[in-house]
């Protein structure tokens, strides 16, 4: 193995660990820490595992400050930036059951999600209540809500006003999830 | 036609409404074109000669601040709906109610990518784990008890609780005879028809001494030992002991007299003049 191909090996081990242990109450690491550790080239590092994981149904996200994807991000917009390793594909009803969640407690999810990106990303809490409330029991509208704002879903300021969070932000593709509920017949 | 007055009132009441509006439109994320710009800043023109007070100029700048804030809002609501994200939110609503669960959650699922963590203990941390736990001190050593100094009890002297003020040297009854006859005996050698002035019989050589026998002699008058007699227009006060201790006096209404006893006051009498 030359000098080059083992300095990148042992980088690329060095931003596994990071990435899939929590260094910190979030789950993630940022950009700048990966600097710190791997180095300048750590943009270059990351592509490499995010090619390993592709085997593995994995990818690399980076979810930026702006809140947006950018096309060519800087330097400095990267060391600002969380990454996290996340699934690549889909996960199937019946899987979903097996890292702990109800078909209900999904569906609730998905419906707080899509009202909240509907309404501009902020959406009184009576409102999402009233909402879910239709298909699920009062008792556990409020419940659920306050599941998912400890989650990191959603987040909610002192106004009672919910708005979306890291964890959405992260994992769920609002763009892909609003044209899908558009396009489904009911 | 309208005073003044009542014209400055109109705009006032116009510029709050504009304010609400704006923060309605804010606060429950309504279309903020709802809001007619051109019509509120026309408005607040045509009041703006009538603002005088720095009140009024003041809601004139929040109302600016709030126009400012509606014309962001437009701003962010065109970009908004010039992207992807844009749907109409009733249209969504529609949908949301309509949707199965079934269905919202193979949506969801399709755009969901959950992070993915491990939660596992490595070896080297367990090794560091046990390295920390043999030099960790058992809880007995970290939080060892410290016995009390044991202090032997004993029996306190008269003297010591003296000395320490729990106690006086005399009982208080027996302080107050004893000034009682203090005061008699000092009435019989300078003072007049069986009376003293209250400044020569409190007066003492410090001014230490004469507030301690002003605070007895308050006690002999409450006590029924000793009686005052005011003299306002003369300015005059004289203190006057009964040859028995009054027993009925709290049966009548009591009052209270404040005696002022300056520095200045005790210095003159010192010096032989009137207070």
């Amino acid at each position: 193995m030359s000098k080059r191909k083992g300095l990148y090996a042992s980088k690329m081990k060095r931003a596994t660990h990071m990435l899939f242990y929590r260094r910190h109450k979030k789950p993630g690491v940022k950009g700048w820490e990966l600097r710190k550790a791997l180095g300048q080239d750590y943009p270059k590092v990351l592509k490499i595992v995010d090619d390993y994981l592709k085997t593995l149904d994995l990818q690399v996200k980076t979810v930026f400050e702006e809140e947006r994807q950018l096309e060519n991000p800087s330097l400095e917009e990267l060391d600002k930036a969380r990454f996290y390793v996340t699934l690549r594909g889909d996960l199937t009803p019946k899987e979903t059951k097996m890292i702990g969640w109800r078909i209900d407690d999904l569906a609730g999810l998905a419906i707080a999600v899509s009202y909240i990106i509907s309404k501009k990303g902020k959406v009184p809490r009576k409102e999402v209540e009233e909402l879910l409330h239709e298909k699920l029991p009062e008792w556990k509208v409020g419940l659920n809500i306050d599941r998912y704002i400890r989650y990191g879903y959603l987040t909610q300021d002192e106004n009672g006003q919910l708005y979306i969070d890291w964890r959405t932000r992260a994992e769920v593709d609002q763009n892909a999830l609003i044209d899908m509920l558009l396009k489904t017949e009911t | 036609m309208e005073s003044k007055r009542e014209r400055a009132k109109t705009g006032k009441e116009k510029l709050q409404r504009i304010i609400e509006t704006v923060k309605s439109v804010e606060d429950h994320s309504l279309d903020p074109f709802i809001v007619d710009i051109n019509e509120m800043i026309c408005t607040m023109r045509e009041y703006f000669p009538e603002w005088e007070t720095p009140e009024d100029l003041s809601l004139d700048a929040e109302t600016i601040n709030h126009l400012a804030s509606a014309i962001k809002l437009q701003s962010e609501w065109v970009k908004h709906r010039s992207t992807s994200l844009y749907t109409d939110p009733f249209l969504l609503e529609e949908k949301l109610l309509r949707i199965s669960k079934e269905d919202m959650t193979g949506i969801f699922l399709q755009a969901w990518r959950p992070i993915v963590e491990f939660e596992q203990i490595s070896l080297h941390s367990l090794a560091e784990a046990v390295r920390y736990w043999k030099s960790l001190l058992p809880l007995s050593e970290r939080w060892k008890q410290f016995a009390p100094v044991e202090v032997e009890t004993g029996i306190a002297t008269r003297e010591e609780l003296v000395e320490q003020k729990i106690l006086r040297e005399e009982a208080f009854s027996k302080e107050l005879e004893d000034f009682w006859q203090e005061l008699k005996i000092k009435v019989a050698e300078k003072g007049e028809g069986g009376r003293i002035r209250y400044l020569d019989f409190v007066g003492a050589e410090t001014y230490e001494e004469t507030v301690q026998k002003a605070f007895m002699t308050s006690f002999l008058v409450t006590y029924g030992y000793a009686t005052l007699e005011i003299y306002p227009l003369e300015e005059e006060i004289f203190i006057k002991p009964y040859e028995k201790p009054v027993a009925n006096i709290s049966e009548k209404q009591l009052i209270s007299i404040p005696i002022a006893l300056t520095v200045e006051d005790w210095m003159k009498w010192k010096r032989g003049e009137q207070p």
